[in-house]
């Protein structure tokens, strides 16, 4: 194994998937939704670290580094916080109105009266 | 590694500036909506509806007089460091088609507020407000975008201007609904943004028409495109994973409702069809084509027979939007083109634009009817909706034109995009797929004539309304229930306008 093969990009490329495979185990099996919450944002941290390890292949340009995927990664950071802070205000609201922290009512249940 | 492009990949037209308009005139109303407080909220909206109306007739006729693509560079870089907007006949279909059924439900929604003059400048239609310009906004950036990254943050701001229209009424019903829904869509952007990143660790550019240039192949590209297209059909509730939208676009405000199902989902299709026409290799669009067609076929005969057993009159027709949306996926095979016809200019390629509009149209008329039902009877339970046609003639109409289109009864939009999907699924040599046409048909005007027959119905007792509809209330489902039947009536316009801005379009083709 030469440093050549485990160079920091290739570390970030692997670390990143690890993180996106442990998110997506997270956001499929639990139920709980703040679990599952925090499950979207490692998978979005492996996405970002992919993110990353292109930008430091250079990729496209065949320059040293490439500066453009950094700036995708904190546009993609802030839209993160976004969902983040939605979800979250969505599951107070949930948990303050039923006092249930999970999605478990059967899909197909609707509410009695029309608005 | 691709090199970077020497000519300049997209030119500036002078009517470029069109679409930046589209996309930032509902952001400044967002914008004055928070600044000038919620008195004035309904004003700026039905001013920003005028003449963001105004604006899309403006890129029609342009887009006519010019009979190319509008594009604009922003700031002047060129991709593949920077961003363009381009917008060909489909694009510039979506954008109209959009404005009219923004417009219509926003007329609606300020009938609807009109009724209850306590909470008209309340919490409520004040969001709705903001939510609806937001989702405009939204739909208008992915309509015209063209880079991949630029389009995740429209998708974002779709699904982020979507979801709290899930809730507006805040019960907990609606806000699990909104929940399940966020969930789905989250999922299904980080996969979209996993398949961007490889895709640029591949290309270096995230810009469709240079990805399209690159004609690349190779597994991480295939990868790639299939996190994406995967993630898209999370977000587009394509069967088996629908299951998000009935609880969420059933529960909503009719006029919340008839936004989601008629436009929101639109979206993600379209992002969809652009990647499977402009950037996969034509072997890999080929694969699939086939498997978003059996999703498809799936879709419609499960989805259709899950509306034929609702018992309530909103449920049906979310159901339903499931089942109409499969007819778009069974497009990709029959679409499919080959050496001398590109897919554009194939039939199938047309009657799936047409799909689109009639069932944009036709779905919102149906919401917009079946919020006028609950609100004159306080539910929408179907058996007991008996004689309602007497009460509210115009909303009983309106139901039964969205309903030809539905079903694909001449004479209407959905008429003709069906004929040309069957007519293409039979010439195609593809047996199994103009049964499933045939067979959505017949469901469809299962689940249809189930509410007509009940606005038909002569009960001992007739049904009154617990309060008087105002007629402007119904008009708005009428206006978009007859458009989807016109669309019918002029079949032979769209084909050239749909090919518009497409690279070496063919002379017009007609079945």
């Amino acid at each position: 194994m030469t440093a050549a093969w485990l160079g920091p990009a290739t570390l970030f490329g692997l670390c990143g998937a690890a993180l996106v495979g442990i998110g997506l185990f997270v956001v499929i099996t639990h139920p709980g939704l703040l679990r599952r919450i925090v499950g979207f944002n490692l998978l979005g941290a492996g996405i970002f670290l992919v993110f990353g390890a292109v930008a430091r292949r250079g990729a496209g340009a065949g320059f040293e580094g490439d500066p453009v995927p950094q700036a995708m990664v904190i546009t993609g950071i802030v839209v993160a916080f976004s969902a983040t802070a939605l979800a979250v205000a969505l599951l107070q609201r949930l948990f303050d109105l039923t006092g249930r922290e999970t999605l478990e009512a059967q899909p197909e249940h609707l509410p009695r009266s029309e608005p | 590694m691709t090199p970077l492009a020497a000519a300049p990949a997209h030119v500036a037209t002078p009517g470029g500036f069109l679409l930046v308009l589209a996309v930032m005139l509902p952001v400044v109303a967002v914008l004055a909506m928070l600044a000038l407080g919620p008195r004035q909220t309904a004003r700026i909206a039905l001013t920003t509806l005028a003449t963001g109306l105004g604006v899309a007739i403006a890129i029609v006729v342009e887009l006519l007089r010019t009979g190319a693509a509008l594009t604009y560079v922003v700031g002047g870089w060129q991709p593949p460091l920077g961003l363009a907007l381009r917008a060909d006949g489909l694009s510039v279909a979506m954008l109209a088609m959009t404005a009219l059924v923004v417009a219509a439900i926003g007329f609606f929604a300020h009938a609807q507020h009109g009724l209850e003059p306590t909470t008209r400048h309340g919490r409520a239609p004040t969001t709705f407000w903001i939510l609806l310009m937001a989702v405009w906004s939204a739909l208008n950036a992915i309509f015209v975008g063209e880079d991949l990254f630029n389009l995740y943050v429209a998708l974002e701001l779709l699904t982020f201007a979507a979801v709290p229209l899930v809730c507006l009424d805040g019960r907990a019903e609606t806000v699990a609904a909104a929940l399940r829904y966020l969930m789905f869509a989250l999922l299904g952007s980080l996969l979209y943004l996993l398949g961007t990143a490889l895709l640029y660790g591949s290309f270096g550019t995230l810009d469709i028409g240079l990805l399209s240039e690159a004609s690349a192949e190779g597994p991480g590209f295939s990868v790639a495109l299939a996190l994406m297209i995967a993630g898209l059909l999370a977000k587009a509730a394509l069967f088996p994973l629908h299951l998000w939208l009935p609880p969420a676009h059933a529960g909503a405000p009719a006029a919340a409702s008839a936004v989601l199902s008629a436009l929101v989902i639109k979206a993600p299709f379209f992002l969809i069809l652009r990647l499977i026409l402009d950037v996969a290799p034509p072997q890999a669009a080929a694969y699939a084509g086939q498997v978003l067609a059996i999703l498809g076929a799936a879709s419609i005969l499960f989805c259709s027979v899950m509306a034929l057993k609702q018992a309530r009159l909103k449920l049906m027709i979310a159901y339903s939007t499931v089942a109409q949306i499969g007819y778009l996926f069974i497009v990709f095979p029959l679409a499919a083109g080959s050496e001398t016809l590109p897919p554009w200019g194939t039939i199938a390629w047309t009657g799936g634009a047409l799909q689109l509009v009639s069932h944009a149209l036709a779905k919102a008329a149906m919401f917009l009817a079946a919020g006028v039902i609950a609100e004159a009877f306080g539910h929408d339970r179907i058996s007991d909706l008996g004689g309602f046609g007497r009460a509210l003639p115009i909303s009983a109409a309106a139901f039964g034109l969205a309903g030809l289109s539905l079903m694909g009864i001449p004479p209407s939009g959905g008429f003709v995009a069906k004929c040309l999907l069957l007519t293409a699924a039979v010439i195609g040599g593809h047996p199994w797929l103009a049964a499933t046409i045939l067979a959505g048909g017949l469901l469809a005007g299962g689940y249809v004539f189930r509410v007509v027959d009940r606005a038909l119905a002569t009960p001992a007792i007739p049904l009154a309304p617990r309060k008087p509809i105002p007629r402007r209330l119904e008009l708005a489902a009428l206006v978009l229930a007859l458009a989807a039947v016109l669309l019918g009536l002029v079949p032979l316009q769209p084909f050239g306008f749909l090919q518009l801005g497409r690279p070496d379009s063919l002379t017009v083709i007609a079945p």
